[in-house]
């Protein structure tokens, strides 16, 4: 679905695309190629997000309501940072099926460090860095098994899967609950923005990507990475700017009996880290080397790079967003039980990044897949939810849209080898 | 060209288990010359280019290159020195651009983030040099490439590092005609411009196009060191399926050179 490895958004003209004027004309030619080719990018997924909500929008009654959309944010946030993780493990070709638990010790242990009265409670802030890099590290240590060892990523993460299972029973079996007290924790999800604070992020946020453009067209002028039709620019632009700007006006329209609502801190989460790891993925040698290693990994081996390292690391980020998203579960409901990690999480997360166009045999795929994976599935859940349809259901037809998305880019990708792209 | 090899092996040994691969071989290649190095299967040549680009360390032997004797740890040891190697699999990521494999694991960067600016000018500004007008984009995934043009990517991603010996292993195994004779070219331009060249090869055709000497291994000995203008292919097909092993024939400094 994504063309992996080129730079930014622009693609890198094949050379049957050599002929295409520039302007309009260009655009309409450069889309009806695309579509020809299977070059489809993260079109499908936005048609099919927009397809979703027009649909529950007419039939769900609560659905269409600045409150359910703020917490559709919220709900989407946890496993859109599971799915980001995802997104670098599938690029590597390995598959971390321990995220889901990894999740769990991370809220387990901001709950415990936060425990008021305990000898050991320290600052929200403080126990969530904590969290963080446990899990970070219990990544690392599954990553270094892999990498080290040579035992296949799925077999390590299994292991990874019930020994962290095991852990949370054992803490929480005879503690049923912990209770986060801790405000800072709590932030994570429920934390609103005033509505000026909310526009100005808006802004940010759309300021960002015009602004990435302009510096590749300045600092790799006469290259073909700065090669971009104006159209698809300003489009790009406005649709951000269109998508950044309506989530905060939507949110800043909500109220729950008399307290305003406004953008959700944790949709700005996610948002920060989206950024933060597209840049990781696509501006830095650790991404390129990523790709590299999920592309061929015995020519990245024989080109100097550090594959055990990339594996590694690769899968301390796992770690980290896994626990990140936790700690966002766990301050949903301002408590840690059993019942961690809610729903189908870590199948959540990767099908997320499977429908976002990531490919489970490494070296294809974007982050933004994950983000986007994250939206259509929180959608569809919280749309048949909200019409009261039956748990079933729901998996079913999250089911049936996992299979039709991946069928799609499996048709898109004969296309793309058929056209020779 | 000059009197001090570029790069030397003297008494090269290597086991795999009990099986010896290499027996005490010796090889040479000079600067601007196009040494290539045949033998049959199993003759222990592509271990003996292993052993120089530093994906197997020798069990015995010594490495010269540029007259001083070098110890040779891994692809970065070889790298530094100026050897690159082409591989038979060409080892290149089909899922990047020609410019992200040109430069695979040596990134232009500052402080960690990418100029892919200076990469794209210097991967066109390589292509220019070597003559490789068939691709048409620095831009195109490399899945998207013909076997010929692959091949270009490899050998300009060789030569790219100011390299001073390129070895390439099986250039033309996978390519047709028209391609083989691009890659030909491109291997003879690169003796032209005074670097070393080692061209692994079963095809004697190919060998006689390009070679100026050429080395035949045979089970993991040396048979001798032909050189292009006063041998035959007849000479060179005798000494890979039936040459006597020897220590010293073809290359003069084995033998007097005190180690």
């Amino acid at each position: 679905m994504n063309a992996a490895g080129v730079v930014g958004n622009n693609q890198a003209p094949a050379p049957e695309e050599k002929q295409i004027s520039g302007g309009l004309a260009g655009l309409y030619e450069r889309a009806w190629l695309n579509l020809r080719t299977g070059n489809l990018g993260p079109t499908p997924i936005i048609v099919g997000e927009i397809a979703v909500v027009i649909i529950f929008g007419f039939t769900a009654t609560n659905f269409f309501t600045a409150v359910n959309f703020v917490n559709l944010i919220t709900e989407s946030a946890g496993t859109a940072m599971l799915a980001f993780g995802v997104v670098f493990v599938l690029l590597l070709g390995e598959i971390d099926l321990s995220i889901g638990y990894v999740a769990g010790i991370g809220a387990l242990i901001v709950a415990e460090l936060q425990l008021p009265g305990s000898s050991w409670q320290v600052n929200g802030l403080i126990a969530m860095v904590v969290a963080v890099a446990v899990c970070a590290v219990i990544g690392g240590f599954q990553g270094s098994i892999v990498a080290f060892i040579g035992v296949p990523s799925f077999v390590v993460t299994l292991g990874g899967f019930l020994i962290w299972q095991g852990v949370i029973l054992n803490k929480l079996e005879q503690r049923g609950t912990i209770i986060i007290q801790d405000r800072w924790i709590n932030y994570t999800d429920a934390y609103i923005f005033s509505h000026l604070g909310g526009w100005l992020i808006a802004a940010i946020v759309t300021a960002l990507y015009p602004l990435s453009v302009l510096y590749k067209k300045i600092a790799a002028r006469e290259t073909e990475i700065a090669k971009q039709n104006p159209y698809t620019f300003a489009l790009r632009t406005i649709g951000v700017a269109v998508v950044a700007f309506g989530t905060v006006a939507v949110s800043n329209h909500g109220r729950v009996i008399k307290t305003a609502l406004g953008l959700p801190l944790a949709g700005v989460i996610v948002i920060f880290f989206f950024i933060l790891l597209t840049f990781l993925a696509k501006w830095t040698t650790f991404g390129r080397h990523v790709y590299a290693v999920g592309g061929n990994a015995e020519a990245a081996r024989r080109a100097g790079i550090n594959v055990p390292r990339i594996r590694v690391l690769v899968f301390m980020i796992s770690g980290a967003t896994a626990g990140i998203g936790g700690i966002i579960f766990a301050a949903q409901v301002n408590s840690v039980a059993l019942t961690f990690p809610p729903g189908n999480l870590l199948l959540n997360a990767i099908a997320s990044a499977v429908i976002g166009g990531v490919s489970l045999f490494g070296g294809r795929g974007e982050v933004r897949g994950a983000l986007l994976g994250a939206l259509l599935i929180g959608t569809l859940q919280n749309g048949l939810n909200t019409l009261n349809v039956s748990n079933g259901w729901i998996y079913i037809i999250t089911g049936l849209v996992l299979l039709g998305a991946v069928m799609l880019d499996t048709v898109a990708v004969r296309l793309q080898a058929r056209s020779g792209r | 060209m000059t009197d001090t090899p570029l790069l030397e092996l003297r008494n090269i040994t290597k086991s795999f288990g009990s099986v010896e691969a290499l027996t005490g071989v010796d090889f040479e290649v000079r600067a601007g010359e196009v040494m290539a190095l045949v033998g049959d299967n199993g003759a222990g040549k592509s271990t003996l280019i292993k052993c120089v680009a530093g994906i197997h360390a020798a069990d015995s032997g010594d490495i010269f290159f540029e007259g001083a004797k070098v110890d040779i740890h891994g692809p970065r040891d070889a790298a530094r020195l100026g050897i690159e190697v082409v591989y038979q699999d060409l080892a290149l990521c089909d899922n990047l651009d020609v410019v992200q494999n040109m430069f695979l694991g040596r990134e232009a960067n500052r402080f960690q983030i990418l100029n892919e600016a200076a990469m794209e000018h210097s991967t066109s500004a390589t292509l220019k040099t070597l003559a490789v007008t068939t691709i048409s984009s620095v831009r195109q995934p490399v899945a998207t490439l013909s076997g010929g043009q692959r091949q270009s990517v490899a050998v300009a991603k060789a030569v790219h590092w100011n390299s001073k010996l390129v070895i390439l292993d099986e250039p033309t195994a996978a390519l047709g005609v028209a391609q083989t004779e691009q890659v030909l070219a491109l291997v003879r331009r690169l003796g032209e411009q005074g670097l070393g060249v080692v061209i692994i090869s079963h095809n004697l055709h190919d060998v006689f196009e390009t070679a100026d000497r050429i080395t035949v291994l045979r089970l993991g000995r040396n048979v001798g060191v032909f050189d292009r203008g006063t041998t035959t292919q007849q000479v060179i097909v005798e000494a890979i399926t039936a040459g006597m092993p020897t220590k010293v024939a073809g290359i003069p400094s084995t033998g007097e050179r005190p180690a």
